[in-house]
């Protein structure tokens, strides 16, 4: 059981997700996160004045996934996720050490 | 009554308003007719005015600002509107438009509106009514140069600077022009403000930034414009607005106010397209702040000539300021390095300069303006000693009043951790946005 975080770009949590659930991920949760990576420099420009963005607006999503399933979804995202510029973000896998859906009381693999 | 006769001598659209203006001193003997039409629309100018300010202004300020101050800025706006509008029936509107003392301001007559009754009349309208659309013309004024000090001011130091300001750089520049000071004398074009709202408001501006210092992060760092849609709810609020400003002024309602507001609109459009067009060819997109400032340039821009010239003038205003002003933007503050932050300067400063000086050209018959009383080269020399002395007095009392209230507010700026902050809860303990 592991969990899978990905920062990708806000346009990107649609077509990520039709795709998260079609291999079979049941839940995940996404949230609006601000993203600082030394590729990302960003510069938006109003009335000819330059502003340098330091901190991206994106999107990070976690979705608890069994073992096998984890190579499965970081793919996944990665195929979703990429536009191939610099700023597509990233992915973290973690150990989890319990899960328990709450409604059910399921514990294990059998709550994700 | 003065200041009106020239008001209306000096536009020559209108075959009816001339004919009035002729009339005028004839008619100053005798208790002058009351025109229910000319009141009707001074009355309808004097609350679009206002709407311009409040909350016209007001948005298209907050609109710039970053999130943690788009309060202070509507709030800078809203008591400056109110600070004006009673220093205007204290002594200001009797400053600006009681008899001249030496052509250089008016005396104190009309303290407290002073015989300014219900009966007592200004052309063919009551006085009261031409006191306080000139009322909405005093608050708009001092409101334009929140653009040049926007999160970093203190509120006691910013209320100080703009009533100080009011009376004794507004109200003198607006006896000189309108209300038959020596500019007036020397005949100046003026229709609704060039010299007396724009420029003047500009050139403080571009002092006080100067003196008050850059925000933070300034110029790469600060936080892009936090609602561009707010900015141009403003702009649109404004556009609106000046028909009443420019059309108003006209003080009739006649094919001159008419004309007025036509050769408004078109600058404006025109402007915005010209500055559309250059942000297009510079940096490959067209930005809404962008239009939404090239709007104000071109409003701004027209202002004084509005009463003077027709659509074919301003298309040629609107053209020229869309472009000069955009390039203003950017040399006020990279190669200036001035922090005058939503580009007052840039924007009023340099388009009412425009304006006042391009009418001496676009006025004339040939572009169809309505002609002028003088020979063009002799006109714009009357318009550039307009110019120079609204700038000059301008900056040199902006400047003495500054450095006066920096030493009673003990520094004109919050501190650091304030400006971090942001004005909003630091200032004033609220949110604009409570996510």
């Amino acid at each position: 059981m592991k969990l899978v975080k990905a920062v990708i770009r806000p346009h990107k949590l649609d077509p990520v997700h039709e795709a998260l659930v079609a291999i079979g991920v049941a839940s995940l949760t996404a949230g609006e996160v601000k993203a600082f990576d030394r590729q990302m420099q960003h510069a938006e420009i109003h009335r000819g004045t330059q502003y340098s963005i330091a901190f991206m607006p994106m999107v990070e999503i976690e979705a608890a996934v069994a073992d096998d399933m984890v190579e499965k979804a970081v793919e996944t995202i990665r195929e979703k996720a990429v536009t191939g510029a610099p700023g597509d973000g990233g992915i973290l896998v973690c150990d989890i050490a319990g899960a328990m859906r709450i409604h059910t009381q399921e514990t294990g693999d059998s709550a994700l | 009554m003065k200041s009106l006769g020239i008001r209306l001598l000096g536009k020559g659209l209108g075959g009816g308003a001339a004919a009035l203006a002729l009339a005028l001193p004839a008619a100053a003997q005798d208790a002058p007719a009351l025109n229910s039409g000319d009141t009707a629309w001074i009355i309808v100018a004097t609350a679009l005015v206002l709407m311009m300010t409040l909350p016209g202004l007001a948005m298209f300020y907050a609109g710039l600002v970053r999130s943690q101050a788009v309060l202070s800025v509507v709030m800078q706006c809203f008591a400056i509107a109110c600070l004006a509008s009673v220093l205007w029936l204290l002594v200001g509107y009797s400053l600006a438009f009681d008899a001249t003392v030496g052509g250089i301001v008016g005396g104190f007559g009309k303290v407290l509106f002073e015989g300014v009754t219900a009966d007592a009349m200004q052309g063919s309208i009551p006085e009261i009514v031409f006191a306080v659309f000139q009322m909405t013309f005093a608050v708009i004024t001092p409101a334009l140069i929140v653009g040049a000090y926007v999160e970093r001011i203190k509120f006691p130091a910013m209320l100080m600077i703009s009533g100080v300001w009011l009376l004794l750089v507004y109200a003198p520049v607006c006896h000189w022009v309108w209300g038959g000071g020596w500019l007036a004398d020397l005949g100046v074009l003026d229709f609704a403000g060039g010299l007396v709202v724009h420029l003047s408001a500009g050139v403080s501006a571009l002092v006080i930034a100067a003196m008050l210092g850059s925000r933070r992060g300034f110029p790469n760092q600060v936080h892009p414009p936090h609602s561009p849609g707010m900015t141009a709810v403003g702009a649109g609020l404004l556009w609106v607005g000046w028909f009443g400003f420019n059309g108003g002024s006209q003080l009739a309602a006649d094919g001159g106010a008419g004309m007025a507001i036509a050769v408004t609109h078109i600058s404006a459009a025109t402007a915005a397209l010209v500055w559309g067009a250059i942000e297009w060819i510079k940096f490959g997109k067209t930005s809404l702040v962008g239009v939404a400032t090239g709007v104000i340039a071109g409003l701004a821009t027209v202002t004084p000539a509005s009463g003077f010239i027709g659509p074919l003038g301003a298309l040629i205003l609107g053209a020229v300021s869309g472009a000069i002003c955009f390039f203003f933007t950017e040399i006020v503050k990279e190669k200036w390095n001035i922090d005058d932050s939503l580009d007052v300067f840039a924007v009023h400063g340099v388009g009412g300069l425009i304006g006042v000086v391009l009418v001496s050209v676009v006025a004339d018959v040939a572009f169809g303006g309505g002609g002028l009383e003088m020979s063009m080269a002799r006109q714009l020399g009357v318009q550039t000693v307009g110019v120079v002395a609204t700038a000059v007095w301008s900056a040199v009392i902006t400047f003495i009043v500054v450095k006066v209230v920096e030493a009673l507010t003990g520094g004109l700026r919050v501190d650091e951790e304030d400006e971090l902050v942001g004005l909003d809860l630091a200032t004033h303990g609220e949110r604009g946005y409570d996510l």
